[in-house]
């Protein structure tokens, strides 16, 4: 029936790139369009068209408002005709067009006819669109019609229904819920897709019944699934109630039957799907992971690349946490090594690496090394990856392996495979310290001829640490001094960091280093020479030789602990005065940026994506509004703020939740209020606060807030003084009171009386993390042992029996209110130990660094032993203090 | 939603990495820039390998993408990273055969653009806004086909010679086209 839609040239065999869409225009088209109007509608013309104009969208072209409202308007015109052909183009263009509200009621009546005809076809394809386009005022006058069609027995009509109602849910919850019966009924269809949509929307509307979902599951787990697509979901389903399910103990884990039923399905989704599902289950037995291996293992070997992806991929996820149980694959995954596709070969190679045992890593090395010239960079990222695991797990074939690595660093590659490289290298030098020269040696070489300034600089920093540290230090500085000559001025204000920290750290080679640094004083660059100067200057370059003193090194190596983020903003704001700027007066409360949430299913998609603005800088915002308060002006500098806490439930007619402000010697409360009664208007708004629990605090102030009108929040504040430089603690138990006065909701005024009232709000407290900041140090094993073993205070600690490690490791993390470092509050799966590293600062200023082991004692009970370093020794006792309480 | 497997799209290439047929079932590329974006990573990614006679497999950017060639056209469907492959496979796999059943065989970039009204509607019928519709291609292709069959007037209405010499005319013009 398709006729192309321009002429056909006669030899057009010649012509190379023949599309009927040559030279089409969307001007033309929506010309053409206008044959939709004509009284004697050509049906195969029409059909023509709307091609043509979805080949127009498809292309991405867009059309403006009014051409989409005139073609929509057109296009129903169409209903006119009876062709089956046309009609079925009519829907697909009504869908892609997406008409507002005021249009879809023009094509309503036709699409409600068509729900109803004769024609399967007809009532399958005018459900979709219908439901598509809807809103909820009209689906409760099809509803009928849909239920009906639920039940249909023609399996498309059905199909079209269901899958309509999934996509509703998510809309008019409501409405589709009452379809419960008749989806029900549509379970235990015997066509194939329309049980699988059914099943899919029926735990849909009950997924939050657990009972109801645990039911279906058993009942459905009997065997009525005839559909493969059906049984996918049953077995996701299932695994879910497992995960749910309270018992754990692996003896008798429910259902587990079913899912190894399953494995021995005929189609191999299905087999897959609980295979996977079975790798995938809490504490997972060797037990139970063996069949599932063993099919997986079946796979590998497959002819078709997707089963062997699938298997490799699951496999590798498997080693993670159960090396053991791969370790029979090693066989038929060392045969993927060479597979054609090269993402199976790469996840074949990862899942070895982390399998493999000590003798076989030399063999693996050689194979690899073949490999990697012909695979893309973002392979290579997982393969050195895996190699800097392997290396840490067997630290003896540091020397193979970091030959592999400085090999692999001199070839071809982009910038994110070279910067994996050089992490690989860092973190295995760190490690292992017999690889320490070696691996320094192999960086030297790479900054010799490395296009990356990032990459150089940061090379020239680490050199600047370790290098002096080695036992001749005096060969790394040819390769830095050479950047000096050789590099943009970025790397060579690096190189001349790097060449002062060699002077500062080894005596023997200051004259030297003094030479080279003069040198740089004609360097063209004003950095550079800056920074030349600066370090003859505090190296006492301009004199004799003299000992590099302690604060000249705490200059030089010491971190700078504010984050920079904040030191900028504080350096924007400075104006110049007489007032120097004070570093100290950057706040060091690092900012926690709120993780991107993930859309909403369901959800049209915007077109812009413009983000929404993300909330202004809390630290700076609370500073401003605090100084601007008169009452307290006088209490210093912002110590910490915390976040808010929810004084009331969700949904009270008055919504208010505190920050806690602590300043050295005082703490305010901030109670920000939200009036959610348009009727009401709140004047004199303040919280009366009882701190007879809280015996070292005393109310020194208090500022209401004049007038809360409905849904416009406003803040009210109280302030306590308290013993200076202390983490005094206590509870707070508080009322909030005011007058209010009627609001006429047609004018909006309010009446003139009012009547005095009160509200209860819950307590809050002030605990220690108040008076600890999460600041994060970038290594915390050198932060450790500069911080020294003079103020250090370990104990241990019996935490009781716990839902999980996890569980525990993060109660205390919250109960300190301090920085995790170097992402150790991630506990993996299935371990009973576990080591958590924290930093933070004390009020007062005191830098605090919290080494925290875990064990799993039992069953159950978790016992922990706490170490921690700090620069005042009461800090130290402090810290345990507040575990021993807490 | 997030336990039902999921198409993000499915995508229909030329030998050059130009679009002929799309479909994006998700939101993950809100702009055409960016849907452009994709298809020419997937391209560049699987340009090279040979997925003429099994479904090949890659994964990039937390998306799994199964793809098989055929003449001057690449065929890719894409899930999410944690899909059953098999799944999205089975997807492509209806896909790619439906439409080498509408176009009998001949199945390269000319044909498909001559026939692109019956492409438009097999892409309809395969997926609805995510969720799998139909994987068989025989009953995709049927679905497809069997809107020539009627002639405008209801079948009642016809002798049933005159209906099946209708049906078999039909059909043989839009099988030769």
């Amino acid at each position: 029936m398709a006729q192309p839609l321009v002429k056909k040239d006669d030899d057009r065999d010649d012509e190379a790139d023949y599309s009927p869409f040559l030279g089409i225009e969307k001007g033309a088209v929506l010309q053409e369009a206008r044959v939709f109007n004509d009284p004697q509608l050509d049906p195969r013309r029409c059909s023509q068209v709307i091609t043509k104009l979805l080949y127009l969208l498809n292309q991405g072209e867009t059309f403006t408002k009014v051409e989409a409202t005139e073609v929509f308007f057109a296009v129903t015109k169409l209903f006119q005709s009876k062709d089956i052909g046309l009609r079925r183009m009519v829907y697909v263009m009504i869908k892609e067009l997406s008409p507002s509200a005021d249009e879809v009621i023009i094509v309503t009546s036709s699409l409600m006819k068509d729900m109803t005809s004769k024609t399967d076809m007809y009532r399958a394809n005018a459900i979709r669109v219908l439901c598509r386009i809807t809103d909820g005022t009209l689906l409760t006058q099809i509803e009928r019609y849909l239920k009906q069609a639920i039940v249909d027995k023609n399996p498309v009509v059905a199909s079209a229904a269901l899958v309509s109602g999934i996509h509703l849910l998510q809309t008019n919850p409501e409405i589709v819920k009452r379809w419960s019966n008749e989806v029900q009924e549509a379970v235990q269809s015997r066509a194939a897709l329309v049980q699988f949509h059914a099943l899919a929307l029926l735990h849909q509307i009950r997924q939050n019944d657990r009972l109801a979902v645990n039911k279906l599951v058993s009942s459905l787990t009997k065997g009525s699934v005839r559909s493969p697509l059906a049984q996918c979901l049953l077995i996701r389903y299932t695994s879910q109630v497992i995960r749910e399910s309270a018992n754990t103990q692996a003896a008798d884990r429910p259902f587990y039957d079913f899912l190894e039923g399953c494995l021995r399905h005929k189609a191999e989704m299905v087999i897959f799907e609980a295979a996977r599902a079975i790798t995938e289950l809490n504490c997972v037995t060797t037990r139970e992971l063996t069949p599932a291996i063993t099919v997986l293992q079946l796979f590998l070997s497959s002819s078709k690349p997707v089963l062997r992806f699938a298997a490799v991929r699951t496999l590798n996820k498997v080693a993670m946490t159960h090396p053991m149980a791969v370790t029979n694959c090693n066989i038929d995954m060392e045969s993927l090594i060479s597979d054609q596709n090269r993402s199976i070969a790469t996840l074949a190679i990862t899942t070895l690496l982390k399998t493999g045992n000590e003798s076989s890593v030399d063999r693996l090395m050689k194979q690899i090394t073949n490999f990697m010239s012909d695979i893309a960079d973002e392979f290579k990222i997982v393969v050195v990856e895996a190699i800097r695991s392997l290396c840490l797990k067997f630290p003896l074939k540091h020397r193979s392996l970091m030959n592999f690595l400085s090999n692999i660093l001199r070839e071809e590659g982009g910038f994110d495979y070279k910067k994996a490289i050089v992490d690989s290298i860092v973190i295995l030098i760190r490690d292992i310290p017999e690889a320490k020269e070696t691996g320094l040696l192999h960086l030297c070489e790479f900054i010799e001829d490395c296009e990356f300034t990032y990459l150089s600089t940061q090379i020239l920093h680490f050199l600047g640490i370790e290098g002096p540290k080695t036992s001749d230090p005096s060969k790394y500085i040819r390769y830095i001094y050479n950047r000096v000559h050789l590099e943009n001025a970025t790397v060579r204000a690096a190189a001349v960091s790097t060449l002062a920290k060699f002077g500062a750290m080894v005596d023997t080679l200051k004259p030297r280093i003094f030479v080279l640094l003069r040198r740089c004083l004609f360097d063209n660059d004003d950095e550079v020479r800056d920074r030349a100067t600066l370090y003859l200057n505090t190296l006492g370059g301009d004199g004799a030789v003299v000992q590099t003193g302690e604060d000249v090194k705490e200059f030089l190596f010491g971190s700078l602990d504010i984050p920079l983020v904040n030191l900028e903003n504080s350096l924007k704001n400075y104006e110049p005065s007489e007032e120097s700027f004070d570093i100290y007066s950057v706040p060091r409360e690092v900012k926690t940026q709120p993780l991107a949430e993930k859309k909403a299913p369901g959800k049209k998609p915007t077109g812009l994506g413009a983000p929404p603005a993300g909330p202004p800088s809390t630290v700076d915002a609370y500073e401003k509004l605090l100084s601007s308060i008169p009452e307290f002006a006088n209490f210093g500098k912002l110590f910490k703020s915390s976040a808010p806490v929810e004084l009331t439930e969700a949904e009270t007619e008055y919504a208010v939740n505190v920050v806690k402000h602590i300043f050295d010697g005082h703490v305010v409360f901030q109670y920000n209020c939200t009036n959610t009664i348009p009727e009401q208007l709140l004047e004199n708004v303040t919280v009366i606060v009882d701190a007879s629990e809280a015996e070292e605090f005393a109310e020194v102030a208090s500022k209401p807030l004049r007038s809360l009108p409905y849904d416009s929040p406003g803040q009210t504040f109280v302030a306590f003084e308290k013993p200076e430089g202390t983490p005094a603690i206590g509870k707070f138990s508080n009322m909030l009171r005011f007058i209010v006065k009627e609001v006429d909701p047609s004018t909006g005024e309010a009446e003139d009386d009012g009547v005095e009232d009160e509200y209860q709000l819950e307590e809050l407290e002030v605990v220690a993390a108040d008076y600890i900041l999460k600041v994060g140090v970038s290594n915390f094993r050198n932060a450790w042992e500069s911080m020294g073993a003079d103020c250090e205070r370990i104990d241990e600690y019996g935490l009781g029996p716990r839902e999980s490690l996890a569980e525990a490791v993060n109660a205390v993390i919250d109960l300190l209110g301090m920085q995790p470092c170097e992402g150790t509050e991630v506990v993996p799966n299935n371990s009973r130990s576990h080591t958590c590293l924290l930093s933070g600062v004390y009020i007062g200023n005191v830098k605090v660094l919290v080494r925290l082991q875990f064990g799993l004692d039992g069953p159950k009970d978790v016992a922990m032993k706490l170490a921690v370093r700090s620069e005042d020794e009461s800090v130290s006792d402090a810290i345990h203090e507040i575990v021993a309480s807490g | 939603m997030d336990l039902c497997p999921l198409i993000k799209n499915i995508i229909l290439l030329d030998s050059e990495g130009k679009r002929v047929a799309v479909k994006y079932y998700s939101d993950d590329w809100p702009t055409n820039s960016a849907k452009e974006a994709f298809e020419k990573a997937v391209f560049t990614k699987t340009q090279k390998t040979s997925a003429r006679n099994e479904a090949e497999i890659t994964m990039f950017d937390n998306y799994v993408v199964v793809y098989k060639f055929v003449q001057d056209l690449h065929f890719f469907v894409t899930g999410g990273e944690n899909e059953n492959e098999i799944i999205l496979a089975s997807v492509l796999q209806g896909f790619f055969d439906a439409v080498g059943l509408i176009l009998r065989g001949t199945v390269d970039k000319r044909e498909v653009l001559e026939n692109l009204d019956l492409i438009f509607l097999c892409l309809d019928e395969i997926v609805d806004g995510g969720i799998v519709l139909e994987t068989d291609a025989d009953v995709i292709a049927g679905k497809v086909a069997s809107h020539s069959m009627d002639d405008g007037a209801p079948f009642s209405e016809q002798t049933i010679t005159q209906a099946l010499a209708t049906a078999r005319e039909r059909l043989t013009r839009s099988l030769l086209t």
